[in-house]
């Protein structure tokens, strides 16, 4: 009985993108089906998409952004929270609330005052808005800080000894000994990022700029997929692929991390 | 130098914290008083944009819009998680198999989702009506119907975020000791009371967790209704981002905008906090 309800759920949460899968490779006239292989075996949709959107540039877009913005964050997450983990000073705990003020903020108030600084830095349709709002994660910090308040002194402390400045210890002493922490942070950033699609929509309008998920939505609402059921279907297919690729080979990790952090988004 | 040390490695926190935390909120506070079109002057307007507010239906609507979907969505989210991590507390084997599978449409971009579902809930052609009609059943306006169009999306939430809270709750339960159970068993507690006195105390905290997140992520609601049903029909599916986005970058009243952010925000920190001290109590 458990193993039937278990299945049956199993089912519900996997069959529709397998549905997806097939739906995007067969023939408009095959679409509305409930098989799993596609009719009419066919291509087009893809070939589409790609002509009628500038996806591929719109991959590179979104991959470019993510990559370098999750490095960003891994480096300010770990300067931060190491000097709140190793160090004492006047305004720690100034910094501590700070974080935990932002973590209980709510977007909707940022929103509107972050597109009129972009404008006025003039960042609009470039990657400076996709990357520099999110070059910092509280969440990150905290975590970093965690890790690190675990690590022995002494490792700190023979560092010294042998010369090695801050910086040199942070990244090539303590980063290496606390790679599950790095893991998680990659992950959840990367895939926040990856799946944003709000902040794009506001900063950005130039379609060269644009990120895939933007690019995808505007293609949805926009009427350009004329209602090529098979067509949207595609993109959306494109848009999820390399997360779900991720997703299969950390699959573990990707599971932990969103159970440790206890957050989304 | 070494006592700078400390302020050097913190620099980037504290101007990122300025620029994108600090002076938005301040800013914001401050653009609820104008009227603004970016590009004209700003203009003092005192309280005129709260007092608009309070008059615009749409406002209203929004926010009843966000009530009707946490109603359904919020104890959706608990039964079918928590049923679901139940399932795979007791060393079920191929429990990883599920868990994966059940976590796959959380990473999965709500754009992917959204197009997905459209095809599934569409009312002619979509799988969901199909199935019913093959079920001898009456095929239901989805996304149609502005008395359900609403209930449809949180029901698509639901099946896109509830993976993340199966893991959430299936912490909580591993952490339930079985002698509990079993002792619990010998006083001849029915499962009833087993749940309710044991395990109900013990996930409490997370209960709270999932609560929460459901909340914010349903005052968050954007891209679900932008791709879906743009909002409509009849604005049963216009949701507070959505509003905030529309006066914004359609209308150009960034003054009013504001407002209503700020209205929301206020609107989200009560509710989280109410639901604290009720949470609490359980």
């Amino acid at each position: 009985m458990k193993y039937v309800l278990l299945a049956l759920a199993a089912l519900t949460f996997v069959y529709p993108f397998v549905w997806m899968l097939s739906a995007s490779l067969s023939a408009e006239s095959g679409l509305g089906d409930l098989t799993l292989l596609p009719e009419q075996f066919t291509w087009d949709n893809y070939i589409t998409v790609f002509t009628k959107i500038p996806l591929g540039r719109a991959f590179l877009n979104s991959a470019f952004v993510a990559i370098v913005t999750t490095g960003l964050v891994l480096v300010t997450g770990a300067m931060v929270g190491y000097a709140l983990a190793r160090h004492e000073f006047v305004g720690r705990n100034w910094i501590f609330y700070a974080i935990i003020f932002t973590m209980t903020l709510p977007f909707q108030i940022t929103l509107i005052p972050n597109y009129i600084t972009m404008v006025r830095l003039g960042w609009i349709d470039t990657y400076l808005a996709l990357i520099i709002p999110f070059s910092l994660s509280s969440l990150a910090v905290l975590l970093f800080r965690q890790a690190f308040q675990s690590l022995p002194q002494a490792l700190i402390d023979a560092a010294r000894i042998d010369g090695a400045g801050e910086l040199r210890i942070i990244f090539q002493i303590l980063v290496p000994n606390v790679l599950p922490t790095v893991l998680t942070i990659t992950i959840l950033t990367f895939m926040g990022l990856w799946n944003e699609a709000l902040w794009p929509l506001i900063v950005i309008r130039d379609e060269s700029t644009m990120t895939m998920p933007q690019l995808v939505t505007l293609f949805s609402v926009g009427g350009r997929a004329e209602g090529q059921l098979g067509v949207k279907i595609a993109a959306a297919v494109l848009l999820a692929v390399p997360v779900v690729i991720l997703y299969l080979f950390f699959q573990k990790h990707f599971i932990r991390s969103m159970a440790s952090s206890g957050l989304k988004d | 130098m070494k006592k700078l040390t400390p302020y050097l490695l913190v620099s980037p926190y504290v101007l990122h914290f300025a620029v994108f935390v600090a002076f938005p909120v301040v800013f914001s506070i401050v653009l609820t008083f104008h009227r603004w079109n970016i590009i004209s002057p700003m203009e003092y307007i005192g309280l005129s944009n709260y007092e608009r507010l309070l008059h615009d239906r749409l406002f209203w609507q929004a926010l009843w819009n966000t009530i009707r979907f946490l109603l359904v969505h919020i104890p959706l989210q608990i039964v079918v998680a928590l049923g679901l991590a139940e399932l795979l507390n007791r060393t079920v084997r191929g429990a990883a198999f599920f868990r994966a599978s059940f976590f796959l449409p959380v990473i999965v971009s709500g754009v992917v989702v959204t197009i997905l579902w459209q095809q599934l809930l569409g009312f002619n052609a979509g799988l969901i009506n199909r199935l019913l009609t093959d079920l001898h059943l009456p095929r239901v306006a989805w996304l149609d119907d502005p008395a359900i169009a609403m209930y449809s999306i949180a029901m698509m939430a639901t099946w896109k975020n509830v993976g993340l809270y199966v893991i959430l709750f299936l912490v909580g339960l591993q952490s339930v000791p079985e002698q509990y159970y079993e002792a619990a068993d010998l006083e001849g507690a029915t499962t009833w009371q087993k749940f309710r006195y044991i395990t109900l105390p013990i996930i409490n905290p997370t209960l709270f967790t999932v609560v929460v997140l459901s909340t914010i992520s349903g005052f968050s609601l954007f891209i679900e209704p932008y791709i879906m049903t743009e909002g409509g029909p009849l604005n049963s599916t216009l949701s507070a981002v959505m509003y905030i986005y529309k006066q914004a970058f359609q209308y150009y009243h960034m003054g009013y905008s504001a407002t209503l952010g700020f209205c929301f925000a206020l609107i989200i920190l009560f509710v989280v906090i109410i639901q604290r001290k009720y949470v609490e109590q359980v």
